[in-house]
């Protein structure tokens, strides 16, 4: 059997123990079909980055499944009847996480944790080794596309502050800040 | 990527040195590329929701490609906006 980790998102009208039933009728599915549900996971009502059928929020559910493809089969094609089920998605793994995810962690510890929302250091947290942080300097930014003159500047702007970062403007700003002195100098020397 | 001594380049009067930056998810106790950890991916995507491109975070090639697909993956989840509109 192979194992897959599935999430759906059902609509934001529906209450969490409705949510709970739709996913106990799903894990009989799979059950039924001589699959197992290895862990099963109820993130909550979540805020959607886009709507998804004019609904803002969702619910969110995870499972992790270890089952036969028939059965898989048969669950995705109930989910996509279901109409409380705004979308679904499965995707194969190579081995199941049994400990809970990212979402359940932080669910927990979104204030004592910093910035740094990575789970490098899941079993203690006291062992921080601070040689081995990643750069959190580099804020992703808008000016991506620097064209290769300013791609010096550019990155120079990545080793600054992540607040300069932001605003994308040190990007521009930066050549004219390294070409203005040179200028000076050579107007000096002649 | 090839960032290792850009130097002077070009009538540098100013050769600036940079650190050569390591990929963030090799080594020890390096994250997990997971498409469920939204705060792990939301520092790899610009402020318009595109994927930052490598050169820029210091991604290795192999992780940037398991980036881009976990990315991917909790943008059709709705975890991660397609695109954040002005």
């Amino acid at each position: 059997m192979a194992l897959y980790e599935s999430v759906f998102i059902a609509r934001q009208d529906v209450s969490s123990s409705q949510v709970d039933g739709i996913a106990d009728a799903l894990q009989k599915v799979i059950e039924d079909n001589g699959g197992q549900v290895a862990k099963r996971e109820y993130w909550g009502l979540r805020n959607l980055s886009y709507k998804i059928k004019k609904n803002r929020k969702g619910h969110y559910a995870l499972f992790n499944i270890d089952a036969p493809v028939d059965a898989l089969r048969e669950y995705e094609r109930m989910m996509k009847l279901n109409e409380d089920i705004l979308r679904y998605m499965t995707i194969k793994v190579d081995e199941l996480d049994p400990e809970p995810s990212v979402v359940m962690q932080n669910k927990g510890r979104d204030r004592d944790r910093g910035d740094r929302g990575d789970r490098g250091d899941r079993g203690g947290r006291g062992g921080r080794r601070f040689d081995e942080r990643p750069p959190r300097d580099d804020k992703p930014r808008d000016a991506a596309p620097a064209s290769s003159d300013e791609k010096p500047a550019a990155a120079a702007g990545t080793e600054a502050k992540s607040d300069d970062a932001e605003a994308s403007k040190p990007a521009e700003k930066a050549p004219a800040e390294t070409a203005a002195p040179e200028t000076e100098k050579s107007g000096d020397d002649a | 990527m090839n960032a290792g001594r850009p130097g002077g380049g070009g009538g540098g009067r100013r050769p600036f040195f940079r650190r050569r930056k390591s990929c963030p998810f090799s080594g020890p106790n390096a994250p997990k590329i997971d498409y469920k950890d939204v705060k792990l991916l939301g520092r790899f995507i610009s402020e318009r929701g595109k994927i930052v491109p490598s050169r820029i975070t210091a991604v290795s090639s192999k992780k940037q490609r398991e980036l881009t697909r976990a990315i991917k993956r909790a943008r059709m989840l709705a975890l991660l906006p397609f695109i954040v509109k002005t």
